[in-house]
């Protein structure tokens, strides 16, 4: 290993926003108490601060607008060893979800988890990657995702579900308005989630479709660190809309899978898209709220967790609350809820890293304790992800609350 | 020229010109590296972020600050004491208006300006003590956290010795050590008093492109 291949990755990633974050930290460590991981394990080094500390110094080693003077008077910053590069693994990848929650705790306002993507990119230059990771962002790259669902499987799959749950499918429809995507899990664990996306759409009259040329909403690369692998997967999406002529573009119930479509991808790309992207839960809000989707609510508590990557790092707030007040009876805010919320600890990629699993169970007890202080009989989640981290975490704690899909709910209640 | 003389003038300008210059270039520095525009389709708009995100980060979120009140009532204590005393201390003004702007303002009394000293003083010592207290901050501190803390500390103090007047050798203490702290600010993490509104202004400008309420 080159560490120098890493520390040149953090310099070249590093522009005039990342350069704000890293010259305003004061290290006040406010943040450490906004990290589900520092909560859990009460471990100083999984504060978020202590995170970038590599970046960091390769900041001021180069960038810093005085770090010519630094060199000159023989104090510039200690270069990063291989050693230290190595030890940061576990702190970039087990041990966060680049969930934002330590923003909005920290006094300078600094963006750490944009902070660890440059970091991640770092390390995946020399190969510092969890080998979880890093499969699956290959297998994406290689096979269409990351669990090895080819466009052939994906048609097998897309099948199999319209003959189980009674659904029609479509898939590479010469032309739609919509394209839809979705993510393995949904493919391979979650297909109900899957079939009730399917139904809702029908029942709708929407003209959608899958296409083969990309469906795989989640984006590995984006857990990895490869941007080449980020790219590779929303350029495949985005001619797939181009050839399809889609006006809008549907992500599933998966968090980062729309932040990819979203927020990364014209920029990954390098240009507009001639589409407009919503997640799943966001365009059956506007449904129901245009009269075209009605509910009837059940007489339930239940509660929502927003999944980081939807709420504070998409922006999506307010539409799966608006269908939460439709779809029960009794709708209880997690506290703290919304922008605040805890994450469930499994997003980033933390919850497939097997060296994690320890840390992400003790975060897990935060999210438990968050849920069962609200009396729910349940929760309701709108990302695949989420639900991975919750169901591996109640079988592990044996903790029995119901775990529960909004698209699931929304097509199980919609009235026509 | 006597030594107070020396430190309240030349030594002072001086201080001050490396100030505002080495000021000046770490913030244009930061600004000129650089950086690819963001061209996904905002929902919301990322120049009211960049002022939203810079004004909700100056009071904390309750769930946070139930947490840390100490800290958090140090840093409030320490940064409001400071601003007052520096702007509305009568002899700050005096000096300000004699040395570089020309006019004055109404300056707080005296009872307030050692209240307010009291309050600086006390929530600097309260940031210092959890530096070396706090796990976490014992661990992500380095010399020029200790150095800016220790700094600081020294000026408010030699100016509390120098109130009185009574001694030039106490005003040109106080005055040795702000042309100091003056030259040692934009060189190091102090510096934040001026690149805050980056950073939180970059976050804030991309909470605001997604829309996001802070």
């Amino acid at each position: 290993m080159t560490v120098q291949v890493a520390i040149d990755k953090f310099v070249e990633k590093t522009g005039s926003k990342v350069a704000s974050y890293l010259d305003a930290c004061v290290r006040c460590g406010l943040c450490a108490q906004a990290c589900q991981y520092y909560e859990a394990t009460g471990d100083p080094r999984h504060a978020p601060v202590m995170k970038f500390k590599p970046l960091q110094q390769a900041y001021q080693a180069s960038k810093d607008p005085f770090s010519p003077l630094w060199k000159m008077l023989g104090r510039a910053p200690k270069k990063v060893t291989e050693e230290e590069l190595s030890e940061w693994q576990d702190l970039i990848y087990d041990s966060c979800s680049m969930c934002g929650r330590c923003t909005l705790a920290c006094p300078m306002g600094i963006d750490i988890a944009s902070l660890v993507w440059v970091m991640r990119e770092g390390m995946s230059e020399v190969g510092l990657v969890p080998p979880e990771i890093t499969k699956m962002a290959h297998a994406a790259r290689d096979t269409g995702s990351p669990i090895g669902i080819t466009a052939k499987k994906l048609r097998g799959i897309l099948d199999d579900v319209s003959k189980k749950y009674d659904v029609e499918m479509h898939l590479d429809k010469p032309s739609a308005e919509v394209l839809l995507l979705d993510s393995s899990l949904d493919f391979e664990a979650y297909q109900p989630t899957l079939a009730a996306m399917a139904k809702v759409l029908n029942r709708l009259g929407v003209d959608w479709s899958f296409s083969s040329k990309g469906y795989e909403a989640s984006n590995l690369g984006l857990f990895s660190g490869e941007e080449s692998i980020a790219r590779t997967m929303v350029e495949r999406i985005a001619e797939a809309a181009d050839d399809m002529g889609a006006k809008l573009v549907l992500a599933p119930e998966c968090g980062h899978g729309f932040g990819s479509i979203r927020w990364e991808a014209p920029n990954l790309l390098g240009r507009e898209l001639p589409f407009e992207v919503l997640h799943i839960v966001e365009y059956l809000a506007r449904m129901h709220n245009e009269g075209r989707l009605k509910l009837k609510p059940e007489s339930r508590a239940l509660t929502y967790h927003d999944p980081c990557k939807l709420g504070r790092r998409g922006g999506v707030f307010d539409e799966p609350r608006e269908m939460m007040r439709d779809l029960v009876t009794d709708f209880r805010e997690m506290k703290p809820g919304g922008v605040t919320n805890w994450c469930c600890g499994g997003g980033g990629g933390v919850v497939v890293i097997e060296s994690a699993r320890k840390v992400q169970l003790e975060s897990f007890k935060i999210k438990m304790d968050q849920v069962e202080k609200t009396g729910a009989e349940g929760v309701v989640m709108s990302c695949a992800f989420c639900h991975m981290t919750f169901d591996k975490s109640s079988e592990y704690y044996k903790w029995d609350k119901k775990i529960e899909d909004m698209v699931q709910m929304i097509e199980r209640q919609m009235i026509d | 020229m006597g030594f107070v003389g020396f430190v309240e003038g030349p030594l002072f300008y001086f201080s001050a010109t490396i100030f505002v210059l080495a000021a000046l270039w770490r913030l244009v520095g930061i600004i000129k590296i650089g950086r690819k525009k963001d061209i996904s389709p905002p929902k919301a708009s990322a120049a009211m972020g960049f002022v939203k995100g810079n004004l909700r980060h100056f009071w904390p979120r309750g769930i946070f600050a139930k947490r840390t009140i100490i800290h958090i009532l140090g840093g409030y204590g320490f940064h409001l004491g400071l601003f007052a005393l520096f702007f509305f201390g009568a002899y700050h003004i005096d000096f300000l208006n004699q040395r570089i702007l020309g006019f004055s303002w109404p300056a707080m009394p005296r009872w307030a300006f050692l209240m307010t000293s009291g309050i600086a003083f006390a929530g600097l010592i309260i940031l210092w003590v959890r530096r070396i207290s706090d796990p976490v901050m014992r661990l992500i501190s380095d010399k020029d956290d200790h150095i800016g803390s220790w700094l600081t500390f020294l000026v408010m103090l030699s100016g509390c010795f120098a109130l009185e007047q009574a001694h030039d050798s106490l005003r040109a203490t106080h005055m040795l050590l702000v042309d100091i702290w003056l030259v040692y600010f934009p060189f190091s993490r102090l510096m934040h008093g001026f690149t805050f509104f980056l950073s939180r202004g970059n976050s804030g400008a991309t909470y605001g492109r997604k829309g996001i309420n802070l």
